[in-house]
């Protein structure tokens, strides 16, 4: 059986020149993927009009932010990654569609009801809010697939709003609902999500200041795509608490049940604040890619808000209440 | 008939090569032309572990094109299939190793080694390499009646890929699903008295390969 023919042996010179093919394939692929990945870094390029001072609330101006960086020193993700990689799963599971999807959402008129445990409760329009005085937000957005981005929004602290309505002494927690419109929001791939979503704070995390409700970002109104009219942003918890398109906030007395703890209760919790010690159970939540960055990052305890928040959690067990 | 055709037998290789080869400047230029989405290591990533899978059942999917439906250039097709779809593991592992964790040993032992999928892909990738070495000569003369036993290794490693596959999405996603469905199929294909029965009911031209 060893008896060998030369004629069959792989001439050297061909079985190195498959290794080097291998090789070169795989250093081609890198280095234009690296290139790909790094292009976020330079939102010029990506979006017709330069980033410039300013931060109106104009749909006439180009995307713009006050400032180019977060207070860490991290530069701000392009307004192109921002406005097309958005789990959106009312419009769809693929975060590339959902901008083309969302683009005829119609997003006027609006009210958003504010009900529940509260002396004054109302119906805003999206006009209302201009009385709270939008303003810029750099915050870091860590979504729990553990990708991440730098968003310069424009909103207000929801304590503004709360203290308009007056929550009760009874009252214990906020919970939020988005629209339900599936004729609008075809979910595809999400159909059987117990619909509508539905998203809640503690009452302290819902006054903190770091808690906004956004109608903006980069200078512009809010893209469909990124939760027009109106999301709640929540900087030191994964994105997903970070609701979209609200119709209704309520003051409640009860946690609120939201749809990712009712779809995947061991996946995810009712805080859901970011955690590098508490692992996702299908992955690792202590690193997190940049979005326009090649390799990963540390994740940053509450996101990197720990200094502000971390008071809010004294004495409780986060891998429990994770 | 197709198979017999000159023409035909002189260019299947030929085509089969460049048709495997095709995804990867494909890529190049979805990377240059920023189509990768905003996250185009990770869509990389995904990339060239489905084109693996894919290419993995196809090469299974040789045997049978040939027993059930004479397709003999299939047989020629199964190593290069093979081949290529460990050609796409391997990028698919640079790709992990270099830009997705920046060889960071520490972020690769923390993330990959303690993640079931990252260890299932683990797993099928290491027990690739024995087979891609042996497919190409001396090897399987060299390793005679063992090379067959060996290369039985692939219903394995495919049920392996398939699994990654599964472990590798959240919940919802059925995609990974229709693929394992897929792999079973064909190896059930592949049990004696099943093999037998579905012969008996073709063409003879088929049941002598």
């Amino acid at each position: 059986m060893n008896n060998l023919d030369p004629s069959e042996v792989t001439p050297r010179r061909l079985y190195l020149s498959r290794r080097q093919f291998i090789g070169a394939a795989s250093a081609t692929v890198a280095g234009a993927l690296a290139l790909a990945a790094c292009k976020g870094n330079v939102p010029s390029t990506d979006t017709a009009n330069p980033p410039s001072a300013g931060a109106a609330t104009d749909s006439a101006s180009p995307p713009s932010a006050g400032v180019s960086t977060d207070e860490l020193g991290d530069p701000l993700t392009s307004y192109q990654d921002v406005t097309h990689y958005n789990n959106y799963y009312e419009f769809s599971t693929n975060k590339e569609a959902v901008a083309k999807l969302a683009e005829d959402f119609p997003i006027s008129p609006w009210s958003v009801e504010v009900s529940g445990l509260v002396n004054n409760p109302k119906a805003y329009s999206i006009e209302d809010f201009q009385k709270f005085e939008p303003e810029e937000r750099i915050y870091r957005l860590r979504c729990v697939e553990a990708w991440s981005m730098v968003i310069p929004w424009i909103g207000f602290p929801l304590r503004k709003l709360l203290e308009e309505v007056q929550p009760t002494g009874e009252a214990k927690y906020v919970q939020f609902t988005t629209l339900y419109d599936p004729k609008t929001m075809p979910a595809r791939g999400a159909e059987f999500y117990n619909w509508p979503y539905v998203e809640g704070l503690r009452l302290d995390e819902a006054m903190h200041n770091l808690t906004i409700l956004a109608t903006g970002l980069y200078g512009q109104p809010l893209p469909n795509q990124n939760g027009a009219p109106i999301r709640l942003v929540v900087p030191w918890k994964y994105g997903f608490k970070s609701i979209k398109a609200i119709v209704k906030i309520e003051l409640v007395n009860y946690q609120p049940s939201t749809l990712w703890m009712q779809a995947g209760p061991d996946e995810y919790g009712f805080y859901a604040n970011v955690n590098p010690n508490v692992d996702h159970p299908r992955w690792s939540q202590s690193i997190e890619r940049r979005i326009g960055e090649v390799g990963r990052r540390k994740t940053l305890l509450f996101n990197g808000y720990e200094n502000e928040v971390a008071s809010l959690y004294e004495g409780m067990d986060l891998n429990k209440d994770f | 008939m197709i198979t017999t055709n000159k023409f035909f037998i002189k260019w299947f290789p030929i085509l089969l090569h460049i048709a495997c080869l095709l995804p990867i400047p494909w890529l190049i230029f979805d990377a240059w032309r920023g189509n990768l989405s905003a996250d185009p290591i990770r869509a990389a990533i995904l990339r060239t572990g489905k084109i693996a899978l894919e290419l993995l059942v196809l090469s299974l999917m040789c045997t049978p094109l040939n027993r059930y439906f004479g397709f003999k250039p299939a047989l020629r097709a199964r190593r290069i299939l093979g081949d290529y779809s460990f050609l796409y593991v391997c990028l698919h592992f640079a790709i992990i190793v270099s830009l997705d964790y920046g060889f960071n040993l520490q972020f690769i032992s923390t993330e990959l080694l303690q993640r079931p999928y990252a260890l299932v892909g683990l797993a099928t990738g290491l027990l690739l390499i024995p087979l891609a070495i042996t497919s190409f000569k001396p090897w399987p003369k060299r390793l005679g009646k063992n090379w067959k036993r060996l290369h039985r290794l692939v219903y394995l490693i495919v049920l392996l890929d398939a699994l990654h596959f599964i472990l590798s999405v959240k919940q919802g996603v059925i995609e990974p699903y229709l693929w394992m469905g897929l792999v079973i199929f064909l190896l059930v294909l592949r049990i004696p008295p099943i093999q037998r029965l579905l012969s008996g009911n073709t063409p003879e031209e088929a049941a002598i390969s």
